[in-house]
Order: C-alpha cells, then sequence, then structure tokens
C-alpha cells in the first residue's frame, strides 16, 4: 500500500450498497480536514458516480465489480491548488461514449440527467479515461485552505 | 439487501391531505418506492394535497430528485397541490444544485405546510 492510500475498497455493483459506501466516505472525508458542506459535495459525487456505473455501465446488473480508491494528492503532485482527497473508480464495463457523458440543460425541469451536473458541481476535477478495459472516473476535491494559499 | 437500512414510507390522512412520512435515504436503491408511492397517490387516488414531510431524509441523490420532479410533474396534471416539508441540508442542497428548490412549495414545518 502506497503512503498516500488512504482507502481501497471492491464492491459488487448492488445499489443497497451506496450507502455503505456513503458512510465511509462521510467519516474519510471528516477525517481528511472538509468542512461539512465539503464533506456532503465528496460523499454525493462518489454515490453519483457509483450510481451512474450501476445504471449506465453495468445496465443494472449488480453483480459486477466496482473498485473504489482514494488517497492524499501531495503539493509536489499537484501544482493547481495542493493538498486534496482524490477518488478513483474503475468499471470493467463497456467503454462508455463521451457525447453522453454531457448531463441535460439545467433549464429543462424533468427527471433524469443530474449525476454528471452534481458531480461536476462538486469536485474541483473530474476526468474520465479508458484504461486496459476499464472505465476509470477520477475525482479530486481540494481543501479549501489549500485553495486559498494557492490563489 | 446486502448494506441499506429500508426506506420506510408512511402515509397519514388529514382530512383531505395526504401526509407521506419518509424516513432514511433517497437514492438509487430507494427512489423507486418514493415514486411509487407518490404516484399512486397523485394519478391514482387524485389526492387533493400531498405532503412529503422529508425531516427524516438524510440524503437524497439524483434518482431521488427525479422521482420527485415525476410527482411534481403528475401533480400538476392532476391538479393535485405537492408540498415538500423539512428538507435537511443535504437535500436542500442538491435541489438548489438542479435549480429546481425554487420550482418546489417548500415549508420548515408540516403545520406550516397544512396552513398554507
Amino acid at each position: 500500500m502506497g503512503p498516500d492510500l488512504l482507502l481501497k475498497v471492491e464492491l459488487p455493483s448492488d445499489p443497497s450498497m451506496l450507502c455503505v459506501v456513503r458512510g465511509a466516505m462521510e467519516r474519510l472525508t471528516e477525517t481528511f480536514g472538509f468542512s461539512a458542506p465539503e464533506v456532503r459535495s465528496v460523499t454525493r459525487a462518489v454515490d453519483e458516480a457509483l450510481t451512474n456505473i450501476m445504471r449506465h455501465s453495468y445496465g443494472g446488473a449488480v453483480d459486477r465489480r466496482i473498485e473504489v480508491s482514494c488517497s492524499r494528492v501531495s503539493k509536489k503532485e499537484r501544482v493547481q491548488g495542493g493538498q486534496g482527497f482524490e477518488v478513483r473508480l474503475v468499471d470493467y464495463g463497456p467503454k462508455i461514449d463521451k457525447a453522453k457523458l454531457r448531463g441535460r440543460k439545467l433549464e429543462e425541469i424533468k427527471p433524469g440527467g443530474l449525476g454528471l451536473h452534481f458531480i461536476r458541481q462538486s469536485m474541483d476535477v473530474v476526468e474520465f479515461k479508458r484504461a486496459r478495459g476499464t472505465n476509470v472516473l477520477r475525482l479530486v476535491k481540494y481543501l479549501q485552505a489549500e485553495k486559498l494559499e494557492g490563489t | 439487501m446486502l448494506g441499506g437500512k429500508p426506506l420506510q414510507i408512511s402515509a397519514r390522512l388529514l382530512g383531505t391531505t395526504t401526509v407521506f412520512d419518509i424516513t432514511g435515504d433517497i437514492d438509487l436503491a430507494h427512489s423507486p418506492e418514493v415514486r411509487k408511492a407518490l404516484l399512486s397517490e397523485i394519478k391514482d387516488k387524485k389526492t387533493p394535497k400531498v405532503v412529503m414531510n422529508m425531516s427524516k431524509v438524510r440524503y437524497i441523490d439524483s434518482s431521488g430528485v427525479a422521482s420527485l420532479v415525476e410527482g411534481l410533474k403528475a401533480s400538476r396534471d392532476a391538479g393535485t397541490r405537492f408540498m415538500l416539508v423539512g428538507l435537511s441540508p443535504a437535500a436542500r442542497e442538491v435541489l438548489q444544485l438542479s435549480r429546481l428548490l425554487k420550482i418546489f412549495e417548500t415549508f420548515d414545518t408540516e403545520e406550516a405546510a397544512l396552513a398554507g
């Protein structure tokens, strides 16, 4: 285990696991030093990302593998703002069409299409890539104090 | 069910108003139950006034918001008044993020909603 790795878990694509992950994220991000609103932001982003994997990448199958790893991003590696909390979510579903990663216009009052918007609103970095047959979503949230220092 | 606490939905009839008391998290695992209860009350029973007491809902995700929007749309079609009560900070945040907070009738307390 690397010195900056905080947590690594593997879970089935079962929606009943979402509350377990949210609980872990809340405790971990509190310990990391985030404020209450920031804790909710990171927890919401990870929950929505997992929901997207379960619904879209695995099409509702409840027995597929999802990997979640959380790491401390050191200042040396990040010039943008400083110390941050990084979450990587890996799934083994088919390649995602990036054109579908836009979400819907918020002016439209209709159900659905909000998850990606919540993720982008909640995190400082949202990156998606396809690597070795997996979909990898990388999310980073920087500590507020670090952000202010960096500005 | 591996890890989740079950969502509890109970309904109270107060005159011509149905109050749903929701306890638990409304996420992908549980939002279909909320949607089903809401649409049944609005579309099938055509209840004039429906109040969602969300004071014991700690978390709601985008699928939960989608269920509320479906309920709101159905209520407009049916002429039902649809109100949300006791939004937690997390619930209020997601409705703000989705710019939907203003389209719902929201109240801090059940008493205020019933009087409204």
